[in-house]
């Protein structure tokens, strides 16, 4: 878990992103720089959805331990 | 003194009426032992009689009923029944209908239960307004249910399909038996401290009755209620509604269903992400199109403002004043010369040459102008100016004014 946001932020980030460049009065730097993000962030959702793999973590307890 | 004199059905009628008005009949328990069972195939309903002593009463339970007793009723067994008494108007035969039943002992259990249902219900434990929406995408999932089982198995092969992108908590604690319902509690309750979760499967395989009872289990109800995220029932029991259940968050059916309810699919959520790249795309060509416009416009705006351009206006508009100011010279230069020649005539009309021209003429003497004869004598040299030529002459005599006139 190296990525600080999840994937379900990073997807509605780049939603977000869709939804900013449809104002016409962005100035084109920004657009630009807001497609690479969103360039970039598609490419890793993608990655991640292709790349999941459920994990299992089991939480020990330290109440259940002698259990009989 | 008077009476009443009714038909068989309208007292039968009555009768039921009056026991039906009556709240105390309504819902009762009623304990006894089970004498001469009847089960006719075709209906399904169960009827029998209710024995305590001599003491009996009839009694029927209905098909859709009969069917959720979880045990094998029989004759001689001891029960405790939920029913309405009522009367059997065809007949006018007193029975109960009765729509749950319990062995007695359990039946003990079973009221306790209900009356803490009840309590709990009061208390607002189970209100509607109380429970929580599900997160959208998990990402921790809790489940509490016993390690290594069929449920964890369920459980993670429905997850591993629809929603991969999580991570599944186990907190394990046994189901059933003494230890369960301070187990699923600790379990719970360490689950929602320390696990990092957005929901928790509280989950349990199916089973008879007596399996549930961890899950009846009032503290483990409350450390449902109470936790910090949302809780999804699982306990797996069709008809039973456990305390955990109402207290859940939401209950789901089985633990598939569950883990089916606690997280989106995959593949809408593939979906999204694919609309979104295609949206982020066509709005990066909408803006690209845009701005090549604005700069195809700019450039023609250039273009028209261009050096060449520019001194090709002035050229023209200097042609166009050197014009005005030709046409303006020859205006003036026209009216100065009419000026000069209507002088010119008005001065030759006041030219002596032309009055000498008439007959005049003009008379000097030694260069001066003769204005008078007095001024004269004879001898002297007189030179006149005719309009013609000039003649010299001698004076001879002077003549006063009107003299030798002819």
């Amino acid at each position: 878990m190296k990525k600080s946001s999840t994937f379900e932020e990073n997807l509605a980030r780049l939603e977000e992103i869709v939804a900013a460049l449809d104002d016409e009065r962005l100035p084109l730097e920004e657009a630009m720089k807001l497609f690479a993000e969103g360039v970039k962030l598609s490419q890793g959702c993608g990655k991640t959805l292709d790349e999941a793999k459920l994990r299992l973590e089991e939480l020990s307890l330290p109440m259940a331990g002698n259990e009989q | 003194m008077s009476f009443t004199m009714v038909t068989v059905s309208q007292l039968n009628r009555y009768v039921k009426t009056v026991l039906e008005e009556q709240k105390s009949l309504e819902e009762l328990y009623v304990k006894g032992e089970i004498a001469s069972l009847s089960r006719p195939t075709q209906s399904g309903h169960l009827y029998f009689t209710l024995k305590e002593g001599a003491a009996s009463v009839r009694a029927v339970m209905f098909r859709d009923y009969a069917r959720g007793v979880p045990f094998e009723p029989q004759a001689g067994l001891r029960i405790i029944v939920r029913c309405t008494a009522t009367l059997y108007e065809r007949d006018g035969q007193f029975q109960l209908m009765v729509y749950d039943m319990q062995p007695d002992g359990l039946g003990a259990a079973h009221l306790a239960l209900e009356q803490r249902k009840e309590r709990l219900r009061q208390e607002g434990l189970f209100d509607q307004a109380r429970k929580r929406p599900l997160p959208p995408a998990p990402t921790r999932i809790g489940v509490v249910t016993s390690a290594g089982g069929a449920v964890l198995h369920d459980i993670l092969s429905v997850l591993g399909r629809r929603w991969p992108l999580a991570t599944v908590v186990l907190s394990p604690a046994a189901v059933q038996g003494e230890n369960a319902p301070a187990q699923l509690t600790a379990a719970l309750l360490a689950l929602d401290k320390a696990g990092g979760c957005q929901v928790i499967l509280l989950a349990r395989g199916g089973g008879d009755a007596k399996d549930l009872e961890a899950f009846n289990d009032e503290g483990l109800a409350r450390a449902v209620a109470a936790c910090r995220v949302p809780v999804v029932s699982a306990v797996g029991h069709e008809t039973d509604f456990t305390l955990c259940d109402l207290a859940a968050d939401l209950r789901a059916p089985t633990p598939s269903a569950a883990a089916e309810l606690v997280a989106p699919d995959v593949e809408e959520i593939r979906d999204r992400l694919e609309a979104a790249v295609f949206a982020l795309e066509m709005s990066m060509q909408t803006v690209m199109e845009a701005r090549k416009a604005t700069l195809t416009s700019l450039e023609q705006k250039l273009l028209r403002n261009s050096p060449q351009k520019i001194h090709q206006r002035n050229g023209q508009r200097l042609d166009f004043l050197v014009r005005l100011l030709t046409n303006a010279y020859k205006d003036a230069l026209g009216r100065k010369i009419s000026a000069v020649n209507s002088l010119t005539a008005a001065l030759s009309r006041l030219n002596p040459a032309a009055v000498l021209q008439r007959g005049y003429s003009i008379t000097m003497r030694d260069g001066a102008l003769v204005v008078s004869a007095g001024e004269l004598g004879p001898g002297d040299l007189l030179t006149t100016r005719l309009g013609d030529g000039m003649v010299r002459s001698t004076v001879t005599e002077i003549l006063a004014e009107g003299e030798g006139a002819p």
